[in-house]
């Protein structure tokens, strides 16, 4: 096959001692791209495999983002008619090439940092490239508010990568999910751009109307809710995703859709995912931000707004991040669901708590895990010591 | 009736080329090898020089620690050879085959009327102690310990794996002679599968398992009936090694033919041989193999064996010989998110789901994808099942925590209980070679 012949014919500029032998990573990855390695088991050990990798097994969390990804760009360009005043005027397509003009910019600039840095590192500790970013960088995009400048987001993506990740060892081995790193990040770092009512809504290209509008006020539910207003939102817009908020996290649909091809793709634990609900629908019933009548908001609403849906599929799922053990999962998950309701209705600093709350969790991933395997150890000892 | 354990956890991989129930004789190889590798765990010290006449049953090389215990060649001839590798170790000694074979008579003997001592005596003179595996440490037994039982698992479920209902059909009272002897030595436990030829065994605890691969590996079977504690020690030995000891005593020869499968996809003619051990491989597949790919032989089956050739010889404990293709040709363009039909995956991103289960896959020796560290959670664990954390305790063994090791159960374990979890494993770890080496680490420190 002619592609294989130029990769073969590539390798030794590529290999220890060539001439390109500093982009090696960079060849290898190329390479497992386009074939699957032709490597053979070793003489002793399995002598068959099962034809998974995790190369595949990352992909199709893509997959899953699609519909997230497809819709958020669509509301992108839809909020942005509904301020500019020009949604009878732009239809879907116009508004979804609208918001593909905002996002692919963003996309863009996460994968090239990211993957740049990867590469990089990689090559220094001449390993091969590993896939985890591919996700994490398509995670980011999704995660922050629309009007995100570039320039903070390539600053948070390579923080992000660099001290949530390759420090710790690289994929496999990093305690915090990096892409929730990046949002946290900006949060701290560049508040203004990361909250409030002004971010949710790009106004950089205004065309539809003549002249600019300056400072368009667009508050999201939990926005509104903080500042103990009524929500100005339907649950059905909030199902749908019609709504301001960060990119990917709107539409409760788009997401469900995700969350089965994830869990039956068998890349995303189910016991994570229901744990994470249950305990968020719990709280939420426990903890009610007032009178539902008078904020037009009923207790369940609160899992559809807001980042919840988005990160208890998406982000809590993280199997780097998230418990080993499967009691871990669901102890895992029903925190996380439970400290996101407690920090969006307690603390009145934080109108959004699901992102605190995965990675609050995933520090105590590790913890849970030892509870388990701590408990088999000592049945082990227990059943020594009686004989 | 046995008592029923039925297993949760697991996972059969269907593969083409399974054994049909036909038994044929293989021809006489010239030449028979022991290789003393396969007696994991101990120290071979070669007791014969080239060019001397040795019969079946005549040792060729003893343990160095334990003198007493012998390893004995399979037939009667001239010593060719001793093959050496780096730093002088014995890769096999090998002897030429007499066209008459001459048996070392050791006395036909009523198991009734020995004692334990006796039996013990009995099995190391003949090289049939050789083949008891003990643990903790997946190695050659010690024939000074006096172990808390003996187990056997009387099927296996592996991939090609012999059927003992096959191997071992009308050989039902030389299974029984043999547990009758290691029932002198301590209790016996077998586990058989459903429709077991063997479930009527008498003088030992029968106990049957329902469940998917691995349930036919006995340390499965070990830690659902008696789990082994701290301190303990367990002997393991196959049904058909059982069998040969029954064998011995009622004849008085140490005779070592066996029953295996030779199978796979890349066999012809897939069905059950009798072979002598240290057999040429190739005299076993001679005319059998499909000649047109590339083909990987396996002595053993494709989860636990080993890669063999046609000039290697065969293990002491295999009970069958595979081939599957090799596949380092075949260049497959985007693995990661073609549908790929034909591959057989436990992962829903493949197809084979969909398929019937009574389909045959043919998977080639690719290990199909890079190496990661760990990353997806829980595969292990789905194909693990053992009251063990699977998982936690691969990574103790890499970190080299002997400890923790031993806190997670590593003495309850052999390599080959990872084999489905190695198969599964997306990121594709070595498990096996890492199991075997935690349990040399914790055997080195231990003694």
């Amino acid at each position: 096959m002619g592609l294989k012949k130029i990769l073969d014919n590539l390798k030794p500029t590529f290999s220890e001692g060539g001439k390109l032998s500093a982009f090696g990573s960079l060849y290898d990855a190329m390479e497992t791209f386009f074939y699957v390695p032709n490597e053979t088991a070793k003489k002793k050990g399995a002598q068959i495999h099962d034809a998974i990798d995790s190369k595949r097994s990352i992909f199709f969390v893509i997959i899953a983002l699609i519909p997230v990804i497809l819709f958020g760009m669509y509301n992108i360009g839809y909020q942005h008619s509904l301020v500019a005043g020009c949604e009878a005027e732009c239809g879907v397509l116009c508004n979804f090439l609208y918001g593909l003009a905002v996002m692919l910019p963003k996309i863009a600039v996460s994968y090239i940092v990211g993957l740049g840095i990867e590469v990089a590192v990689a090559q220094w500790k001449k390993e091969e490239v590993h896939e985890g970013f591919f996700v994490t960088g398509i995670l980011i995009p999704l995660i922050v508010p629309v009007n995100c400048p570039l320039w903070i987001l390539a600053i948070a993506t390579a923080f992000a990568v660099i001290f949530a990740k390759e420090v710790f060892g690289g994929t496999g081995f990093n305690i915090f999910n990096p892409a929730l790193v990046t949002r946290a990040f900006l949060f701290f770092a560049y508040p203004s751009m990361m909250s409030g009512d002004k971010v949710w809504v790009n106004q950089n290209y205004m065309d539809c109307i003549n002249g600019t509008i300056d400072g368009i006020s667009t508050a999201t539910p939990l926005g509104q809710l903080g500042a103990g207003e009524a929500v100005s939102y339907s649950a059905m817009d909030t199902i749908i995703g019609t709504i301001p908020g960060s990119i990917g996290e709107t539409s409760v649909i788009a997401i469900l859709i995700g969350a089965v091809i994830l869990v039956w793709a068998g890349v995303a634990s189910w016991k994570i995912i229901l744990s994470t609900f249950v305990g968020g629908a719990l709280f939420a019933y426990l903890l009610p931000y007032g009178d539902a009548e008078a904020l037009n908001f009923q207790w369940w609403e609160q899992l559809t707004v807001g980042g919840f849906c988005f990160g208890a599929v998406f982000m809590a799922t993280d199997p780097v991040t998230s418990p080993r053990t499967e009691g871990g999962k669901w102890i895992f998950g029903f925190l996380i669901g439970a400290m996101a309701i407690i920090i969006r209705v307690l603390n009145p600093g934080y109108p959004e708590g699901m992102m605190l709350a995965i990675l609050l969790m995933n520090i105590f991933a590790p913890l849970f895990d030892y509870c388990f395997v701590q408990a088999n150890i000592n049945k082990r000892a227990k059943r020594a010591a009686k004989k | 009736m046995a008592n029923v354990i039925k297993l949760k956890k697991g996972l059969d991989i269907n593969l083409k080329g399974k054994a049909a129930a036909t038994i044929s004789a293989t021809n006489a190889s010239k030449t028979y090898g022991l290789v003393p590798d396969a007696f994991w765990g101990m120290k071979p010290k070669v007791v014969v020089k080239e060019g001397d006449a040795v019969k079946a049953g005549d040792a060729l090389f003893v343990d160095k620690k334990h003198p007493e215990m012998k390893f004995v060649s399979p037939v009667s001839g001239k010593v060719t050879l001793v093959e050496r590798g780096d730093r002088r170790k014995v890769l096999s000694v090998q002897v030429e085959a007499d066209a008459q074979q001459q048996f070392v008579d050791f006395g036909k003997k009523q198991v009734n009327s020995l004692n334990a001592e006796q039996v013990k005596n009995a099995l190391l003179e003949s090289g049939m102690f050789a083949f008891f595996i003990q643990r903790p440490y997946a190695v050659v037994a010690n024939p000074d310990d006096t172990p808390r039982a003996i187990f056997i698992s009387a099927f296996s479920d592996m991939p090609l794996a012999a059927d003992v209902n096959v191997a071992l059909k009308g050989r039902e009272q030389e299974f029984q002679t043999g547990i009758d002897a290691l029932a002198k030595l301590a209790k016996v436990y077998v586990g058989v599968n459903a429709g077991s030829i063997l479930a009527g065994t008498q003088n030992a605890i029968v106990t049957q398992f329902k469940g998917k691969c691995p349930a036919g590996n006995v340390g499965v079977q070990i830690n659902h009936v008696a789990p082994i504690n701290k301190g303990e020690i367990v002997w393991t030995i196959a049904a058909e090694e059982v069998a040969m000891i029954g064998r011995f005593f009622n004849t008085g020869k140490a005779d070592f033919t066996r029953t295996i499968a030779v199978a796979g996809s890349e066999i012809k003619q897939p069905q059950y041989k009798t072979v002598l051990i240290g057999a040429k491989i190739g005299d076993i597949v001679a005319g059998n193999i499909a000649t047109d790919k590339k083909v990987r032989l396996i002595d053993g089956n494709p989860l636990t064996g080993q890669q063999t050739s046609t000039e290697d010889f065969l293990l002491a404990h295999s009970t069958e010989v595979t081939a599957i293709p090799e596949g380092d040709d075949a260049n497959e363009l985007f693995g990661w998110i073609s549908p790929r039909f034909k591959e057989f995956s436990v992962s829903h991103s493949y197809f084979s789901w969909l398929m019937p289960k009574k389909k045959e896959y043919t998977i080639d020796a690719r290990i199909k994808g890079g190496h990661r560290h760990m990353i997806f959670s829980g595969e292990y664990d789905s194909v693990f099942p053992m009251d063990i954390y699977p998982e936690q305790l691969v990574k103790a063994i890499i970190a080299g925590d002997i400890d923790r090791m031993e806190a997670l159960g590593i003495y309850e374990v052999a390599p080959e209980d990872f084999a489905v979890a190695e198969f599964v494993d997306s990121s594709k770890v070595e498990l096996q070679r890492i199991v075997r080496e935690g349990l040399d680490m914790l055997r080195k420190e231990n003694e």
